[in-house]
């Protein structure tokens, strides 16, 4: 079994985009859509890697970043935000809550393939 | 200054002094004192004087430049701090009238670039239909581009994963076309306003100002809410679903105030006391909001001109009835200085402050600024407030009340210094 990969996102033809590449890479991918719950999935799933999009229905990507660096037990998943936003305001506001790799949006398939190469250590 | 205008009309007619002075009857001594602005002017010498200088008198008394010195006075009292002689803004007007053109007519030219400044500003920046459209096209393109590479880069992809993908695109691209399609009719509507795709807010606001922000229908005694759906449904019948319920929401508020506030009593009680809100409102016994409410939504041949702002306790403006001489943005991100924001921390005390924006010439108006609360608290949630915030053209009993330079946004303020600044402007600083 591969390593484990929660893909948090709203767009379901982006979540079954992604997933592909990503499965078909070996990683077993979980989905989830919104951003209400987001942190009982997370630590139900207690993922190798979180891809998050920092606009979600319910809760915003940053602020469920923020709870994930403040718990004890998933604080040192590696995240990777996925945006729309590139305003530079929004990249910093992603680095002070602690995400590890931040792409805006539109993205390519490789570049997102090898940020979670090199976020997951093997 | 009349004297210099007969000088400059006679020098350009090529006429010498002493002619002039023969021809009108009077000695050239006089006509030179005249002219030096020594010796007041009317009457018959004045109607003789144009004839011979083939002008109307009128453009001897108040001369062409009337309008010209309003505009110098504007564009003067917007840049009061550079020291411009005001007090001889008329002999600027007479000795130079083509540079005293060119100045105001940049002044205008300068003030329409603001305006236009302010409303793409505002459309960018607080704009939260436009914020939404550009993330529908942008996670669109997103899908798109994922899903196509994956059709070409995957050779040996199973059938059923083509399909749904081919589906995915069509789907995407699909929307893709329609969002690209209403941001471009957005940004570019104008000047076809028609054509122009607008938020719920705009379309409620077009329909309120093409009644004039009044409706006599739900003024009558046996209105009812049946009344507010007749009418939406009857007259708003081309808004859009959203932009109909927050009308209803309005006008169901509206058909409340009035039953509140009846039109009959409170025409009779202005006419008796006047349009003091605090009077009206101790002598009908109703809240101070519910005054401003009914006051704004007044005919204007009944109170003059009155301007409403109401926002929540988040800041977001939730009302605006503009009034001319202070401008508003269109949905949030307004002067964090306006009273209406003050008040918002001192529940049910009042505030009367007058305004001055800056960048808007000199007009100065009054604000009757106060907050009340729309919903009473539970265990679950505190109590919502709204701030009002009325407006009306500067009064004299006003007077009294102390001035406040004030901004629209901090985008579009020339402010420097200003403790309220939460974000560069862009006519201090450039883009």
């Amino acid at each position: 079994m591969g390593k484990k990969v929660l893909l948090i996102e709203d767009e379901p033809n982006i979540i079954e985009a992604v997933s592909f590449i990503l499965s078909r890479d070996g990683w077993e991918v979980k989905t989830h859509s919104n951003g209400h719950d987001a942190m009982e999935v997370v630590r139900l799933r207690a993922p190798d890697l979180i891809i998050l999009d920092a606009m979600l229905p319910g809760k915003s990507g940053f602020d469920i970043l923020t709870e994930i660096r403040g718990d004890a037990a998933l604080g040192a998943t590696p995240v990777l935000m996925l945006t729309a936003r590139g305003q530079s305001k929004d990249r910093e506001m992603a680095e002070r809550a602690g995400v590890s790799q931040y792409m805006t949006k539109p993205f390519s398939n490789a570049d997102v393939l090898a940020a979670v190469r090199a976020l997951v250590t093997p | 200054m009349i004297g210099t205008r007969i000088r400059e009309r006679r020098v350009l007619s090529g006429i010498r002094q002493t002619d002039l002075a023969k021809q009108v009857g009077i000695s050239p001594s006089y006509l030179n004192l005249i002219e030096h602005n020594r010796r007041r002017i009317g009457g018959k010498t004045l109607l003789k004087l144009a004839e011979v200088l083939d002008v109307e008198p009128t453009l001897l008394s108040e001369g062409a430049e009337a309008t010209l010195i309003a505009g110098l006075r504007e564009a003067a009292g917007e840049q009061d701090d550079i020291g411009a002689e005001v007090s001889r803004i008329e002999e600027f007007a007479g000795r130079f009238p083509g540079w005293a053109k060119l100045l105001a007519d940049l002044y205008r030219r300068n003030e329409g670039l603001e305006r236009t400044i302010e409303t793409l500003t505002d459309r960018l920046a607080h704009d939260p239909y436009l914020a939404d459209s550009l993330h529908e096209v942008i996670s669109s393109v997103t899908a798109i581009r994922s899903t196509a590479s994956i059709l070409v880069e995957t050779e040996a992809l199973a059938p059923e994963w083509q399909n749904r993908f081919h589906r995915n695109i069509n789907e995407d691209s699909a929307r893709l076309t329609e969002g690209a399609q209403s941001l471009v009719r957005y940004l570019e509507g104008a000047p076809n306003i028609e054509a122009e795709i607008k938020s719920p807010q705009d379309e409620m606001y077009a329909f309120l100002a093409a009644r004039g922000f009044y409706f006599p229908e739900l003024e009558q005694a046996m209105a009812g809410p049946r009344d507010v759906t007749r009418l939406v449904q009857s007259e708003g019948q081309g808004l859009s679903t959203p932009a109909q319920s927050l009308t209803r929401d309005l006008l169901m508020r509206y058909l409340s105030d009035a039953r509140t506030l009846p039109l009959n009593p409170l025409l009779g009680w202005i006419a008796s006391i006047g349009l003091y809100p605090d009077r009206l409102a101790e002598k009908s016994g109703v809240d101070l909001a519910v005054v401003f409410r009914r006051l704004a939504s007044l005919p204007q041949s009944e109170v003059g001109p009155v301007g409403l702002v109401i926002c929540d306790a988040s800041g977001s403006l939730v009302f605006r009835k503009p009034l001319d001489g202070f401008a508003m943005p269109r949905i949030a991100g307004a002067c964090a200085l306006w009273p209406l924001f003050q008040v918002l921390a001192q529940p049910q005390i009042p505030l009367r402050v007058r305004l001055k924006q800056v960048g808007r010439g000199a007009e100065t108006v009054e604000a009757l600024a106060v907050s009340t609360q729309v919903s009473a608290p539970s265990f679950e949630r505190p109590a919502l407030m709204q701030a009002h915030m009325l407006l009306m053209p500067e009064r004299p009993e006003a007077a009294a009340a102390p001035l406040r330079e004030v901004g629209v946004n901090c985008r579009i303020c020339s402010r420097a210094d200003c403790v309220a600044r939460r974000e560069p402007s862009i006519i201090a600083e450039g883009f």
